[in-house]
């Protein structure tokens, strides 16, 4: 008979496990940073932050030596994996924070009412003011008409798919939605370039290929058509079947059941979808890069002449090599930022209210 | 797909009380509407893929050179001379450096927020993590290189010095805009995608097996270890599938942290680096009609590429979804 | 090799709810000892604090005194995962793990210990299948996955994962709930021969069971919704289902209430 790892007088012994006083790993901590230091900086081969990274690889062994002398191999090797995951976990926050630190620091710099209220028109490379105005109302009128365009055909494609739908042809258009939603944004930029701008524009424009904000609105929602599809479909399919059974057998026709029994079930599930989507769109540069021309002035006319959007003007401050502009591209981006979060929170307290649980 | 208005045997009951259908109402209406919704979805799509086939087949035709194993990007020259083997593999390397470091910090987070950390802290932070996938990449784009491009530049110094004689980590400078960056930033990005869904996944293994390990023996680790990791596998491999879809696909983050030098090298950390959506972003203004169908021809490699990985991941997921209905 | 299980005042908390309250008895070695009574009354939980799983679930606490032989497994520098190796549980729903194959499975518990030689590790499997009643069933395809298994066979593959670590006391929550009438059978007539290894202590909320496999029976009960779970009576199960000396244990075996 195999006998199980247990010593067998002992076994009573066995059940008392005794823990690492923490002194221990505080003592261990202590001689690995400080050896660390003394190699990194006595050897000079590097600064705080090699200290830091040998200093805990010297810990990590060092617990796991005493852990396992005191508390059993496993025990060690719990230990040390635990310690590890933590790790991530805030190896993972430093990034995190330096972004939002960055943001909220340089961004405030330029959060004054001359940011929000004029434009880059006239603002010349040694030029302190200039503001974003033209960019925040770029992008609220492209995204604006894209959410305009996919919103009802996006919704009502999605009726049709779960409702209506079946066969080969309802099977086709979910198979292209789907390859749709994973199209790289810079495509559908290329696309509206080559088309609307190139050949289209020409017609309405004396020959001229024109940018517009309209242009990038029609890329905007060639990227946010097949995410309000997706997402629809898949809130109106969790809506129960019993719901439209009952509705059918009070006399009600499918239409009108549809109308007034399931899209308002599922409701908050398709308005945060819908609002996600205008999160994302908001937040794309490259298609507003390709076909909007990038105005420096206001231009309230999405449909005549070039425009700009707020993600564009980071993107366009960041570039530029005026050293004021670093401070616009900080504030443009807590701006959008901003605006992004706010949507994305919206989104999530009116999925809160969901009825439906998947 | 119940239709309550058709009558049963299409009859009408003699008599006259039985109301009959009408020929054209508004539910036919509103049935033609949703079909007409549906089939210009349809195709839109197919005009997309189509137009953008019929764009790039010109530019390709007049190429002088091979377009797969070229490294040179000059489709403007006569003749045209352009081939994204250094864009492909500049979108290969720094999409494998993004999941090479995000993978593994991903994959400890999410076992952080489902099996270690206190319940609120855990909602804390699933949340937090959430938004930051919402973040726009340009923001991320003027963080790695304004903030984040010192520290990179200190690492691949200090990298250069003591590990100079791998090929990857060779070459006499200057630092700044590399792969390495890019790379780095775009980690940053993909991270919220693969712990949110490989979170969800460890939140899902049935609690009957994690109990079972456990009631053996196990200590926490070893439960992750025999009960968590296996049954998440599935999942956690679409998830890294769809961040490598992310990375892919990203355009400005990289736009602004390569350094845009058309090569094929091992070398991460010297200036340079160009990826295929980076090249469009930097080249469609000064494209006439051969460039501009020489970068759609890159695109729609780069579309392929992302479609291919994103259907897996998607099979991936549908698969466990059947497994775990069946098994339920 | 099995051992004596001893609770005394044992009582068990989630967060702020008590569960059971003061729970004292005393199981003999190499016996079936059945916990019996109506939903909700603490069985399961009792059962779990022997265990020390109870306390995994946060907020969840264990105050009084469990002895194994005479060892307090609640003393303050008590290694749980050295107690769980030292009990066995099967639970009511078989539960083998998805991804690993039969043989995996029921080796799961040695590998974890460190038991690494196939020649070993194939031996045990062999000795806990056949004491499970399963091995004739399942020897031909020992690297079939655990799950492909039907629900009774799923049941011993756990039980044989249980006993493959030799522990001192076997705790089965309701093992047969899941099961059809013929699986239960084979797993009732499996105790009957673990018996002779093992302690065993069984949830069941079925009487006929308790009174077909076990030496000795607990009842317990709860007053109201919302009262912590009693231990009521505790004796021969020949004495508790003919002659029980409380009147609530007579009208629960009765049918007149739970």
């Amino acid at each position: 008979m195999t006998a199980p790892a247990q010593a067998p007088a002992g076994q009573n012994r066995a059940l008392r496990g005794r823990r690492t006083p923490v002194l221990v790993l505080v003592g261990i901590a202590v001689v690995a940073f400080g050896v660390s230091a003394a190699l990194c900086y006595g050897a000079g081969i590097g600064g705080w932050v090699l200290t830091i990274v040998i200093g805990l690889i010297l810990y990590l062994v060092g617990v796991f030596v005493a852990v396992g002398r005191v508390e059993g191999r496993r025990a060690a090797r719990n230990r040390v994996w635990g310690t590890l995951i933590q790790l991530a976990f805030v190896l993972a926050l430093l990034p995190l924070v330096s972004v939002i630190w960055t943001l909220i620091s340089k961004g405030t710099e330029r959060f004054d009412l001359n940011f929000f209220t004029t434009s880059m028109n006239n603002i010349g490379a040694r030029d302190p003011e200039g503001g974003a105005v033209h960019a925040i109302i770029g992008t609220l009128e492209q995204v604006g008409i894209a959410a305009l365009i996919t919103i009802p055909l996006g919704v009502l494609a999605a009726i049709y798919i779960v409702e209506y739908g079946r066969g080969r042809f309802t099977f086709t258009i979910r198979f292209f939605v789907d390859v749709m939603t994973g199209i790289p944004s810079i495509i559908a930029g290329l696309f509206v370039l080559s088309f609307w701008v190139l050949i289209v524009s020409p017609w309405y424009n004396n020959g001229q290929p024109a940018f517009s904000g309209f242009a990038a609105a029609l890329a905007l929602s060639v990227l946010m058509l097949p995410t309000i599809v997706r997402s629809t479909e898949e809130m109106l399919r969790l809506v129960p079947a019993p719901l439209r059974e009952g509705s059918y057998a009070l006399g009600v026709p499918k239409w009108k059941t549809i109308l007034k029994v399931v899209v308002p079930t599922a409701l908050p599930g398709i308005v945060t979808g819908i609002m996600l989507a205008i999160a994302r769109a908001a937040g794309e540069t490259a298609p507003v890069l390709l076909v909007a021309g990038g105005s420096a002035a206001l231009n309230i006319n999405p449909f005549n002449n070039n425009q700009t959007s707020l993600s564009l003007f980071v993107f366009q401050q960041a570039s530029d090599a005026s050293r004021f502009s670093p401070a616009r591209a900080w504030t443009a981006a807590l701006t959008l930022v901003a605006l992004v979060l706010i949507l994305t929170i919206a989104a999530k307290l009116v999925a809160g209210r969901n009825r439906i649980r998947r | 797909m119940v239709n309550p208005d058709s009558p049963p045997d299409g009859g009408q009951v003699g008599g006259g009380w039985l109301p009959r259908r009408k020929g054209f109402g508004a539910e036919r209406a509103f049935s033609t509407v949703t079909l007409l919704a549906g089939a210009m979805v349809l195709v839109i799509i197919v005009a997309i893929t189509v137009f953008l086939i019929a764009k790039a087949i010109p530019a390709l035709r007049a190429n002088d050179a091979n377009f797969i194993t070229e490294t040179e990007w000059f489709p403007n020259q006569s003749p045209p001379t352009f081939g994204i083997a250094a864009l492909a593999w500049g979108t290969l390397v720094s999409s494998v450096i993004a999941l090479v470091v995000a993978v593994p910090i991903a994959l400890g987070i999410a076992l952080y927020l489902s099996h270690y950390a206190y319940e609120r802290i855990a909602t804390a932070f699933g949340f937090l993590i959430d938004l930051l996938a919402a973040v726009p990449s340009v923001v991320f784009g003027l963080w790695g290189f304004t903030v984040f491009i010192e520290p990179v530049r200190t690492f691949s110094v200090w990298l250069n010095k003591y590990f100079g004689w791998l090929p990857f980590f060779g070459g006499d400078g200057p630092f700044g805009r590399s792969f390495m960056l890019g790379g780095l930033v775009l980690a940053i990005m993909v991270l919220p995608i693969i712990t949110a869904l490989s979170r969800e996944v460890f939140m899902q293994t049935p609690t009957a097996n994690e109990e079972a390990a456990l009631s053996l023996g196990a200590t926490r680790w070893e439960m992750i270890r025999t009960a968590v990791l296996p049954y998440g596998r599935p999942g956690v491999v679409a998830a890294v599938m769809l961040g490598l879809g992310r990375a892919l696909g990203e355009t400005i983050a990289l736009a602004l942290t390569l350094g845009f030098i058309n090569e094929v090298t091992l070398n991460i950390i010297e200036n340079g680096g160009n990826s295929i959506a980076a090249n469009i972003a930097n080249g469609f203004g000064e494209a006439d009609d051969i460039g501009r169908g020489a970068l759609i021809a890159s695109g729609l490699v780069l579309f392929a590429i992302t479609l291919v990985v994103n259907m897996a991941a998607r099979a991936v997921i549908y698969r466990r979804r059947d497994f775990k209905e069946s098994a339920a | 090799m099995a051992k004596r299980v001893e609770a005394s005042g044992v009582t068990a908390y989630y967060g702020a709810f008590k569960a059971i309250d003061d729970i004292n008895l005393i199981v003999d070695p190499k016996t079936v000892t059945a916990i019996i009574g109506p939903s909700g009354c603490g069985k399961s939980t009792f059962l779990r604090s022997i265990n020390r799983l109870h306390e995994v679930l946060p907020g969840a606490r264990v105050e009084g005194k469990l002895t194994i032989d005479d060892e307090n497994i609640y003393e303050k520098d008590v290694d749980v995962t050295a107690v769980r190796r030292m009990i066995g549980m099967v639970f009511q729903r078989p539960n083998p793990f998805p991804t690993m194959s039969i043989f995996d499975n029921v080796v799961a518990g040695l590998k974890l210990n460190g038991m690494r030689r196939k020649s070993m590790l194939q031996e045990a499997a062999e000795k806990a299948l056949r004491s499970a009643n399963l091995w004739d069933e399942v020897k031909d395809r020992l690297n079939k996955p655990g799950a492909g298994l039907s629900g009774g066979q799923q049941q011993r593959l756990c039980i044989a994962r249980t006993i493959a670590v030799e522990p001192q006391v076997v705790l089965m929550d309701e093992p047969c709930s899941a099961l059809d009438p013929i699986s239960t059978l084979a797993i009732e007539d499996l105790m009957f021969k673990l018996k002779d290894r093992f302690t065993i202590i069984i949830v069941t909320h079925n009487m006929q069971q308790a009174a077909r496999v076990s030496d000795r029976t607990a009842f317990f009960s709860i007053e109201r919704t919302g009262d912590p779970g009693r231990l009521i009576e505790y004796d021969s199960t020949q004495k508790i289902f003919n002659s029980p000396s409380q009147k609530k244990t007579e009208d629960y075996i009765t049918g007149r209430f739970g």
